[in-house]
């Protein structure tokens, strides 16, 4: 690797703005068909030549009534506590299987591998006529319950493999030092378990809020559907006007949260989706 | 966590403290296991029930088991082979493609000798976008009366994508790879990150070529990471849903078997025939992944779980 001359950097170089360019190419796009006005919409520039919020402010006009209020309130509440609670199954679950003997672990890592690939279009028809019974149809609870049980696998495969690393030797050493076993637990172990729990929260959450085919299927109102449902599903403000420039709008706003967990936590996300396939 | 004694299995008939170890784990495994079954096991039964039942909750009082007959009318529906077929071509060809650009982008991010961050949060967006947004978002961009592709040179300004089956295929496709190529890349890059450098540089030394030591180092090495993706993003991509509901609802023939899963299902509320399609989807997600993990065999500790 001596030779690392010009040519090497002009050709990374290159190699990365291609990448960079067609990752953001459509976000840039409606991003800027989001700050389009109605006049403008339509003439296929990338630099918008007028610009306005009108696009994102009428998605807010008439509070919980407007288009997206109650759809994003919905998104984050139904994500946050299905992340919650799947991390914390998941975490009970992991904990058995890292330190823990007990026949039967190889059968439980197997049938969440099976549910991870399992065709989630097999289930709709049964849930929606279970839910419809049980009362569970277009309420919160009959989309967290799902989303809890497809993210499962990911969560427990991500902190089987956290908690395998994590030295539990430190927890008696503590104890051995006078700590009490909740001291031991919640100054030594759970510093240590934090982060793999981060991970594993961070990806339920980026699952529960891309989620489509449940959102379509066990809601039929605002009362519980979330953004990425209502967006399939935005009337324009009349028959004749597609509402393009609010569907960038919304689109925008729920990318942005995204955007942010990736900035943010790349480290964990990249360590997290390929925990699992690396160290087993 | 008061069972911090008892980790070493030990041999010889059970003691008390394993009896009480295996109690906890037990206990502590039950909650996600009830929560997986509840919602795969139990519904997947349930819709084999209903599949061998006439149940359209438009005609409720016509409700009753007829056998086999949901399954012969899809099995002998045009439009089932045309979803099997849309859906085994946008899986294959997307993941064709995948594999290709995810290799080059793990290859970018394994070696590039600056600006590694750059390319990793750039490769997290589309992994990270919801796929609804990322569907638009495309379908935007080629939709003939306000997209920025009918202005681009060599493309007809009138040209419409969704006016005909191959090229709505093709923006599918199209829309899939790139969401789908960056978890493509990472599972790949982690398997990268396991070959030992030390194998290049013995190979540079008897004067083997990049692309020598590519296809005599690299590949061979990464056989089964490279599976492990190929089985994830083949069953994932044959799952297709949300792009085809945003950009043609179907038309055009583009349905996927999910698409007409869910018109018999939630727009037509016919059960019966909808949950036949169902446990026919179910089966074939099935076969495709008894044919990797035979493929996969015993090359990797066990195939790993993501998405």
């Amino acid at each position: 690797m001596q030779h690392r001359g010009s040519k090497d950097y002009v050709k990374w170089t290159i190699a990365i703005a291609v990448v960079v360019f067609f990752a953001l190419l459509p976000i840039v796009w409606i991003f800027s068909l989001s700050l389009k006005t109605p006049d403008t919409i339509s003439d296929k520039k990338f630099i918008p030549s007028d610009v306005t919020l009108d696009n994102y402010t009428t998605l807010f006009e008439g509070g919980l009534d407007s288009p997206l209020l109650r759809p994003l309130i919905n998104s984050i509440l139904i994500a946050l506590i299905a992340t919650v609670i799947a991390v914390t199954l998941a975490s009970f679950t992991a904990y058995a299987i890292a330190r823990l003997d007990f026949p039967g672990k190889s059968a439980i890592l197997a049938g969440a591998l099976a549910i991870a690939m399992f065709p989630q279009i097999s289930v709709v028809g049964p849930l929606f006529d279970m839910w419809r019974t049980l009362g569970l149809y277009d309420t919160y609870p009959g989309l967290i319950i799902p989303y809890l049980t497809f993210s499962l696998p990911l969560a427990i495969y991500i902190l089987v493999a956290f908690f395998r690393e994590i030295p539990w030797e430190l927890e008696q050493a503590a104890q051995v030092d006078g700590a009490t076993p909740w001291q031991a637990f919640r100054r030594v172990i759970m510093p240590l378990a934090a982060p793999g729990v981060f991970t594993a929260a961070i990806l339920v959450f980026i699952f529960a809020w891309n989620d489509f085919i449940f959102a379509i299927t066990l809601t039929s109102s605002d009362a519980s559907r979330t953004v990425p449902a209502a967006l399939a599903f935005f009337q324009g403000d009349s028959q004749f006007t597609a509402p393009t420039g609010n569907i960038a709008a919304a689109a925008v706003l729920v990318t942005i949260p995204i955007i942010i967990f990736v900035l943010i936590f790349q480290r964990r996300i990249v360590a997290g989706l390929t925990a699992g396939a690396v160290k087993g | 966590m008061t069972a911090v004694a008892a980790s070493k299995a030990k041999r010889g008939p059970i003691s008390d403290k394993t009896k009480a170890e295996r109690k906890l784990a037990y206990m502590l495994v039950a909650p996600a296991i009830v929560a997986m079954l509840l919602v795969t096991v139990y519904p997947i039964l349930y819709a084999i029930a209903l599949s061998l039942q006439k149940v359209d909750l438009r005609f409720p009082q016509e409700s009753g088991f007829v056998g086999l007959d949901n399954y012969t009318a899809v099995l002998t529906s045009d439009l089932w082979w045309q979803g099997v077929g849309n859906t085994a071509l946008i899986a294959v060809i997307s993941v064709a493609i995948e594999l290709v650009l995810g290799m080059g982008l793990a290859l970018i991010m394994h070696k590039a000798l600056f600006g590694r961050g750059v390319v990793r949060t750039a490769t997290l967006i589309p992994y990270g976008i919801v796929t609804v947004v990322a569907a638009f978002a495309w379908f935007f961009a080629f939709d003939p009366s306000s997209g920025f592709v009918n202005n681009l040179p060599f493309i007809a300004d009138d040209k419409a994508w969704f006016g005909s089956h191959n090229s709505s295929l093709a923006v599918i496709i199209m829309a899939e790879v790139w969401k789908t190529t960056p978890f493509m890349a990472l599972l790949l890059l982690a398997g990268l990150a396991t070959i030992d450098e030390g194998l290049y540089e013995a190979a540079r030394v008897d004067g083997a070529t990049a692309v020598q030591r590519f296809f005599k180092i690299t590949l061979p090495l990464l056989k089964p990471a490279l599976l492990v993706a190929l089985l994830f993003r083949t069953l994932d991509a044959f799952r297709v849903f949300d792009s085809i509901f945003v950009m043609t609802r179907g038309s055009q023939d583009t349905e996927s078997v999910s698409i007409l899963g869910y018109n018999q299902l939630i727009s037509r509320l016919n059960l019966g025939l909808g949950s036949a399609v169902s446990v026919l989807i179910f089966v074939l997600v099935l076969g495709i992944a008894f044919i990797f993990v035979r493929l996969l065999g015993t090359s990797t500790p066990a195939g790993q779980g993501e998405r």
